[in-house]
């Protein structure tokens, strides 16, 4: 059986952590660089080209993109044939968060209760996913989460009536109140299907997808576009200054559901769309 | 729209009445920054009939919450949060004389009303640019509230800080002329 020494999980969490706030990925990028060609909004493009700016000064002299570094969510694929060994496995990932926000100079943005809102002063604890999965190997992916976005998300339990329309409306209902407050360009997370949990779990989810990369199944990749087209009809714009790109995508993830249910979610990703992976 | 105007501080009445919905503005001088924890202290103070720590009339407050500064710059990266959390204690704020807020976001009926009633005005920072906005910050100093750590409330000195003015205090709002103008 391969033995895994969690001190390295640490070492590589907390790499991940840096790396995702300082360095926009190039999906991110070319999201970027394509919406300043299409937007037609003179205001709308001025805050594109800030934003694509601010990127590579950000890359060049290794700061965060953002002050919202974000509460750091992890996702762990561990090969069931794995075997972690040299401690606690999530105690190792804290500790990661904890040495890659000191040593990245990222903003503590962590209290240690909803209610009493004291900051525990070293982002910590992550919120943190495990799923097994075959193999021998684990990846690990740190999506660090800004406030700002994440306020801006919802679950809806329908009846199946609703149908496609039903969640296409839901869609883009609710990206249109949301207005600026996400960060516009945004990408637009959507569950839909399994439990109440699952699905807002599949919005999440649907955020890690390479930008624009459209769902597998042509049904899904069409709703895709079609909301997207609705959504940048709005004429929200970046910032909500008024414009055309409101969006850079939106990605549905889907599970199976009871015959009486058609949950939906919806997770939006500001236009500092974060995450890195890495496998051990 | 889009005409740059510079502006500094404090904000006095006469530049409030010049800005516009949609101008680009630069700001230069001193502005202090507060978010969700600070305006709820700021704002009990005022219920409570007390000083407040720091005179704001006149002022711009910045809602912002910094990252740490690495060694050799004035501040970390250090972009707009959201502004509607502040709503509820915007209207106070200015009754008392606060002149400028820089967010990002919409802001409550009643925060816009306050904003005609008492001259004042809403910009938005580019979300996100944190890195870039960081550049026209020269010095930051902790000026009250130790304590809340990003959140306590800093003195900033900035040059040519870089924002759009969102509600004028005639009542005009970007967010909702912009969307208007280019819904399809």
């Amino acid at each position: 059986m391969r033995e895994i020494d969690v001190r390295d999980i640490t070492k590589i969490v907390a790499r991940l952590c840096i790396e995702s706030n300082y360095f926009a990925t190039d999906d991110l990028v070319k999201a970027t660089e394509e919406s300043i060609l299409k937007e037609e909004s003179p205001a709308g493009r001025a805050a594109l080209e800030k934003i694509r700016e601010n990127q590579k000064i950000a890359a060049a002299e290794e700061l965060a993109i953002c002050q919202d570094t974000g509460v750091a969510v992890v996702f762990i694929e561990a090969g069931q044939d794995a075997h972690f060994i040299g401690g606690d496995l999530e105690q190792s990932i804290h500790e990661g968060v904890r040495q890659g926000y000191r040593d990245g100079y990222l903003r503590k943005s962590v209290v240690e209760d909803p209610l009493r809102r004291k900051n525990t002063g070293d982002n910590t604890p992550a919120v943190i996913h495990i799923r097994i999965v075959p193999g021998d190997k684990v990846k690990i992916t740190i999506a660090p989460k800004g406030g700002g976005s994440e306020n801006m998300s919802t679950v809806k339990m329908f009846a199946p009536s609703a149908g496609r329309e039903g969640i296409i409306k839901f869609v883009v209902d609710w990206v249109k109140q949301a207005g600026a407050n996400p960060c516009p360009p945004t990408v637009v997370g959507v569950g839909i299907g399994g439990t109440f949990e699952k699905v807002a779990m599949l919005a999440k989810m649907a955020l890690l997808r390479p930008i624009g990369q459209p769902n597998p199944d042509p049904f899904y990749a069409d709703m895709e576009k079609e909301i997207l087209q609705k959504i940048n009809a709005l004429g929200i714009g970046p910032q909500g200054f008024g414009g055309r790109i409101t969006s850079f995508a939106v990605h549905i993830e889907t599970h199976p559901c009871h015959i009486a249910s058609l949950p939906a979610a919806i997770n939006m990703n500001c236009h500092v769309s974060r995450h890195q992976s890495f496998i051990l | 729209m889009s005409s740059i105007k510079r502006l500094s501080t404090p904000l006095t009445d006469e530049a409030v009445l010049s800005l516009k919905m949609g101008d680009d503005v630069l700001i230069s001088g001193v502005i202090y920054t507060g978010r969700d924890a600070a305006h709820k202290r700021l704002f009990d103070i005022l219920q409570a009939g007390g000083e407040l720590p720091v005179d704001l009339r006149g002022q711009i407050i910045y809602y912002v919450g910094p990252a740490p500064a690495k060694p050799g710059h004035a501040i970390g990266p250090a972009g707009p949060t959201t502004s509607y959390r502040m709503d509820a204690y915007t209207p106070r704020l200015l009754e008392y004389g606060l002149k400028g807020m820089i967010g990002k976001g919409n802001r409550s009926h009643e925060v816009i009303e306050a904003i005609k009633k008492y001259k004042a005005v809403y910009f938005a920072a580019i979300g996100g640019a944190a890195a870039l906005i960081a550049k026209s910050i020269h010095k930051a100093e902790v000026v009250a509230y130790d304590d809340l750590g990003p959140e306590a409330i800093r003195r900033l000195e900035v040059v040519d800080f870089p924002a759009v003015v969102i509600n004028d205090c005639m009542g005009n709002d970007l967010y909702v002329e912009g969307e208007r103008r280019f819904k399809l």
